[in-house]
C-alpha cells in the first residue's frame, strides 16, 4: 500500500554542514540529546531497516514519548511530515519536518526476547532483541531507569498498515536506501534508538543494516 | 451463575483490585455509550504490564474482541476475552487528561459541582496506581472497552458513536494473577458534549481452567505460545 505522496518532503539541510554525524550499526543502540531547535535526521542507509526510537524530556525522564497521546492528538495512526510527537504530560517533543519515506509506525512496538517466543517460536529466545538494547540505553543514561521506563516506541521506516475492518499486518517496507525522516526538537529531548536486530521478520529481508543519525544546530 | 462479587461504578468512577487466575470479570455497559479505560499489571511483579504493541502484533489485529487475548510485555497472557456482545474495543487512543477535559467541557470543580466535578482518565489512573506503589512510569497505552475507533487507508481515525448499547458486556477470563486498574471516564475521542460519562457494572465469576483447545489459544498460534509461557511461570513459581 503506497503512502500518501503529499506527505513526502525533502529537506534543504546539507549533511556536510551537520554538527553531528554518526552511524548506528545493526543491532546497536544510540543515546544522545537533541536540544530545542536542533534538527535530527535518521537515515535508512540500505533500506527497509527499523529504527526503534524512544524520546524523553531531557530534564525530566518521567515525561516521555506517548504513542497514544500522539495518535489521539493527531487523529492519525501513522507518523509523517507535519506530525507532532507528544509526551505523556502532553508536551510537544518534536515535529517531523521532512520525510522521504512517507509513513512510520507507532503501533508495533519493539521486539523483546520474551515476545519473540510468543511471535515466532520458543527456540529464538536467546536472539538479540530491541528491548535489550533499550534496557542498555536507559541504564547508560542513569536516573535509576529500567524496563518500567521503556514505553511503546516509534518504528521509523516500518510499515504496519491497519485495514478499515481492523486487520493489522507487517507489510513490506515502503522505505528504501538513503530515505530519511527529519525531526525538529520542540524542547530538549533525549533520543534512544535501538537499531533493530530482528532476524525473524521478512520486512528487512532477515538482514539488519545500519542507520545514520545527523544533527544540525 | 451468581457472581461472587458485584459493584456498580458511576461515570468517571475508578476501581483497582487484584483478580486471580481462574476468575472472570464481566464489564456491563448499563446505559449504553460507556467506556472502561483499563490497565493490567502482574500482581506480584508489577513491572510486568499490559503491552498494546505485543497484543496487536501478536494477533494481527488493531482492536480487541472475543476470542482474542490480552498480552503482557513478558510474552505471557493476562486474560482471554471469552464473552463479548460488543465486538470491538479500542486499544490505541489512550485516555483523556485535564487539558482535554477543560478544552472540551470547561471547568467544573468540586467547589461548585461537589461530586459531579469533572475528572479525567489520566488522573484516575494515577490515583489508583499510587495505591499499589505505581505511578507515571507505569502509564502505558490502555484498553478502552466498549469504544470503537476505525482507521481509513491513510490512518485517519473515526470514533463510532452509538457502538455500545445498554446491556452490552465483555468477559475477561484471567490467566494470571492480575492487578486490574480501571476508570469509567469518556473515551478521549468521544465527540459529544456535555460531559456525560456512563455507569458500568463489574461482576466477577469463577471459571474452569482453560485447555489448549480453548478458542483464545487456537485463534492465533501466538496466543497458544503466550499461554504456554504463562503456564511455565506458574510451574516454577507455585
Amino acid at each position: 500500500m503506497a503512502a500518501s505522496t503529499s506527505l513526502l518532503k525533502e529537506s534543504p539541510l546539507d549533511p556536510s554542514c551537520a554538527a553531528y554525524d554518526h552511524t548506528v550499526l545493526a543491532g546497536d543502540h544510540w543515546l544522545h540529546p537533541v536540544k530545542k531547535g536542533q534538527v535530527l535526521r535518521i537515515v535508512d542507509v540500505e533500506g527497509n531497516q527499523a529504527a526503534d526510537t524512544l524520546f524523553y524530556n531531557l530534564h525530566e525522564p518521567l515525561d516521555r514519548y506517548s504513542a497514544s497521546d500522539t495518535i489521539r492528538r493527531g487523529h492519525n495512526l501513522y507518523l509523517s511530515t507535519g506530525t507532532t510527537l507528544y509526551s505523556t504530560r502532553s508536551h510537544a517533543l518534536l515535529t517531523i519536518v521532512a520525510d522521504t519515506c512517507g509513513r512510520h509506525d507507532t503501533l508495533g512496538g519493539a521486539c523483546s526476547r520474551e515476545s519473540n517466543t510468543m511471535r515466532y517460536s520458543f527456540d529464538v529466545e536467546p536472539m538479540h532483541a530491541c528491548r535489550d538494547s533499550f534496557i542498555c540505553g536507559v541504564q547508560q543514561w542513569g536516573h535509576g531507569m529500567n524496563k518500567r521506563d521503556i514505553t511503546c516506541n516509534i518504528n521509523f521506516f516500518m510499515n504496519v498498515p491497519v485495514t478499515p475492518d481492523g486487520g493489522l499486518s507487517f507489510a513490506d517496507g515502503i522505505s528504501g536506501p538513503n530515505r530519511y525522516v527529519e525531526l525538529r526538537a520542540e524542547m530538549d529531548v533525549m533520543c534512544l534508538i535501538s537499531n533493530c536486530p530482528q532476524l525473524n521478520n521478512p520486512c528487512n529481508a532477515y538482514n539488519p543494516t545500519p542507520v545514520r543519525v545527523l544533527i544540525w544546530d | 451463575m451468581e457472581p461472587i462479587y458485584e459493584i456498580e461504578l458511576t461515570g468517571a468512577g475508578m476501581w483497582s483490585r487484584v483478580i486471580s487466575r481462574g476468575k472472570t470479570l464481566r464489564l456491563t455497559d448499563l446505559t449504553g455509550g460507556a467506556n472502561v479505560g483499563m490497565l493490567l499489571y502482574h500482581a506480584p511483579e508489577r513491572h510486568e504490564r499490559y503491552n498494546m504493541p505485543d497484543t496487536l502484533k501478536g494477533q494481527h489485529i488493531f482492536y480487541l474482541r472475543a476470542p482474542y487475548g490480552i498480552h503482557s510485555d513478558m510474552g505471557r497472557l493476562f486474560a482471554s476475552i471469552t464473552g463479548d456482545t460488543c465486538g470491538w474495543h479500542d486499544t490505541v487512543c489512550g485516555t483523556s487528561d485535564a487539558e482535554l477535559v477543560e478544552e472540551r467541557y470547561g471547568v467544573h470543580n468540586f467547589q461548585e459541582a461537589r461530586n459531579e466535578f469533572y475528572r479525567n482518565g489520566r488522573e484516575c489512573f494515577l490515583i489508583e496506581l499510587a495505591k499499589w506503589g505505581l505511578g507515571e512510569r507505569d502509564l502505558v497505552p490502555n484498553i478502552n472497552f466498549f469504544s470503537k475507533v476505525v482507521a481509513d487507508v491513510d490512518g485517519n481515525l473515526s470514533y463510532m458513536e452509538g457502538h455500545s448499547k445498554a446491556g452490552d458486556h465483555v468477559d475477561l477470563r484471567f490467566e494470571m494473577d492480575t492487578l486490574v486498574v480501571l476508570n469509567t471516564c469518556q473515551h478521549p475521542l468521544h465527540p459529544s458534549t456535555p460531559y456525560d460519562p456512563r455507569p458500568v457494572k463489574l461482576s466477577v465469576f469463577p471459571n474452569a481452567t482453560p485447555t489448549m483447545e480453548d478458542a483464545t489459544m487456537t485463534v492465533r498460534p501466538e496466543n497458544a505460545r503466550a499461554y504456554r509461557n504463562t503456564l511455565d511461570y506458574y510451574l516454577l513459581s507455585r
